[in-house]
């Protein structure tokens, strides 16, 4: 899917050469720290970054080259929860079929049951600013899911949530996949997530990709109780938070909007 | 170590299968078709928002209504201001009042793109099948119909006040399509000055420093002609003057060249949709 992907912010190279391929239909997860890419190679992903180097194709559609293509076929769902909370649940759903050119007259419909596959329904009338954490990450996976996307994009689709709201929005995320059986890309830096959901996973630090296996192969090839964080430090000679005071002020700042407007 | 080995086809090719919910495809709209789409989607965003939360028009009313019964009532008593054709001064004043109050809604806009770039809604919507420029011209509009309430409210207080605006309702539309017109280079040049500024505080503050004189320096109040030669050049370059001038034959009948008016309007609109929509991506980062 990306060959010799590179992207530089100035002088610091926050994405090296990586090169990913992700087979259809599998959960692909990129595991690293903050600071280790990861964002920065989703976004190249999703077109809203030129690689500076190499190449990115979904599908076979190159990013650069079509753009508008490559955003018909990919859901995402950024790390910040980003629904606008001053619109009510299925407007925001709707929203999102409008701009993706669901035809009128499948628009309620579809709007219909991406709410209900999340288990909106209820809510759905009720302005976002009510909504809890949980609810607006599943809120945002019923409006990337509403133009069907061939390919799910989850930046850290559980990052600011409590451990019930955790496991709730991936139990619809599992649901939906055996259901419609599409290929998930994500980021994360919960080893226990990977471990758990991700039928293979790419070990990232420091802009490059150090390993790309399935979670238990990792595990495997340091004995039978290793755990992923153990793969991860075998690998990188490094720890999921070591880089946390790199992108630290910045993810503080987040954060504490994503705490402002969630009250 | 890296996941294709080298030399590996950089592309996956999927079968096409349904997605989650039934076949992936749909005609894509392009182009103008495209254009309006979007245009009517962000407005119908817009609509929906003001239906939720009525009170910034309330609150938005009061400094439009200050202006027409203190100081126009007390101006018009005073004949301090010679109008075309000895109109009186509330009526005069009731058209550029109505622009001022779709300016101050306009050049604040942009602070809702800068709200959406922390908030992540932006990014999202990036990721959607919208040009830049869709989502500018899409935005701008949106801003043009939240003036149009604004205006509106002006017109119902305006005509209360006893001014004779004009009942035609050809002439009732063009006037909102002015004031479009004229929020649409606003808002855009706020959300120009959001994709420089990068910060709510920032363009609170550029915002405030601009609003007034673009006021002060247009045909907002007084008719140019009793301006100062340099104030009366500033007015010929400013997007606000053609508003009010517009607008002024439209409502209240003063002789204008319109066809000049909408002209200057159209092309500063689009080239701020332009600017804007080449800023855009700097939000975004």
């Amino acid at each position: 899917m990306c060959s010799g992907l590179t992207y530089r912010f100035g002088d610091h190279v926050a994405v090296d050469h990586v090169d990913l391929r992700i087979e259809p239909g599998e959960t692909f997860g990129l595991l690293g720290p903050n600071g280790a890419g990861k964002t920065t190679t989703i976004r190249m992903l999703t077109t809203l970054l030129k690689p500076a180097e190499g190449r990115v194709t979904v599908f076979g559609t190159d990013t650069v080259a079509q753009p508008m293509r490559v955003r018909r076929m990919i859901g995402y769902v950024p790390q910040l929860l980003s629904a606008d909370a001053t619109l009510t649940g299925r407007e925001n759903v709707e929203l999102f079929a409008r701009l993706f050119d669901v035809p009128r007259r499948d628009r309620d419909g579809r709007v219909e049951e991406a709410l209900s596959a999340m288990g909106l329904t209820e809510p759905a009338q009720r302005l976002v600013k009510t909504y809890s954490g949980g609810m607006v990450r599943r809120l945002e996976l019923a409006q990337a899911l509403v133009n069907a996307p061939r390919l799910l994009i989850l930046d850290e689709p559980t990052v600011g949530l409590d451990p019930i709201a955790r496991s709730d929005v991936w139990e619809h995320i599992t649901r939906l996949r055996e259901r419609a059986g599409m290929t998930v890309l994500m980021t994360t830096h919960h080893m226990e997530e990977a471990d758990l959901y991700c039928d293979r996973v790419s070990l990232m630090h420091h802009g490059t990709v150090r390993a790309t296996d399935s979670p238990a192969n990792l595990k495997a090839l340091l004995g039978p109780d290793a755990s992923l964080d153990e793969v991860f430090r075998h690998y990188t000679g490094g720890t999921l938070d070591e880089d946390t005071a790199k992108g630290g002020i910045r993810d503080i700042r987040r954060a504490r909007r994503t705490a402002r407007r969630l009250g | 170590m890296t996941s294709a080995a080298p030399g590996a086809p950089p592309a996956v090719s999927a079968e096409p299968g349904p997605g989650p919910l039934g076949p992936e495809a749909y005609s894509p709209r392009v182009g103008l078709r495209q254009l309006g789409s979007r245009m009517l989607t962000l407005c119908w965003v817009e609509l929906r928002k003001i239906r939720h939360d009525r009170t910034e028009m309330y609150t938005r009313a009061i400094q439009p209504a200050l202006w027409l019964i203190i100081f126009g009532e007390t101006f018009t008593k005073i004949h301090a201001i010679s109008t075309p054709n000895g109109i009186p001064y509330l009526a005069y004043l009731a058209p550029g009042i109505i622009a001022q109050s779709a300016l101050f809604v306009a050049i604040f806009y942009g602070i809702q793109i800068i709200w959406e770039r922390d908030a992540g809604v932006l990014t999202k919507l990036m990721v959607t099948p919208t040009p830049r420029s869709a989502l500018i011209t899409g935005k701008a509009f949106a801003a043009g119909l939240r003036s149009i309430v604004q205006a509106a409210v002006v017109v119902i207080l305006a005509a209360i006040l006893g001014v004779a605006l004009t009942d035609n309702p050809l002439k009732l539309l063009a006037t909102a399509c002015v004031v479009v017109l004229g929020s649409a280079f606003f808002s855009c040049l706020s959300m120009s000055i959001a994709g420089v500024a990068l910060s709510r505080d920032r363009l609170m503050g550029i915002g405030q420093a601009i609003t007034m004189p673009l006021f002060f320096s247009s045909n907002a109040l007084y008719p140019t002609r009793l301006m100062p030669g340099w104030l009366q050049a500033i007015s010929k370059v400013n997007p606000l003057s053609y508003e009010v001038d517009a607008l002024r034959g439209l409502l209240i009948g003063v002789p204008t060249n319109i066809w000049l008016d909408v002209g200057v309007l159209v092309l500063a609109a689009t080239a701020a949709v332009v600017v804007a929509s080449a800023l855009l991506p700097r939000l975004a980062k």
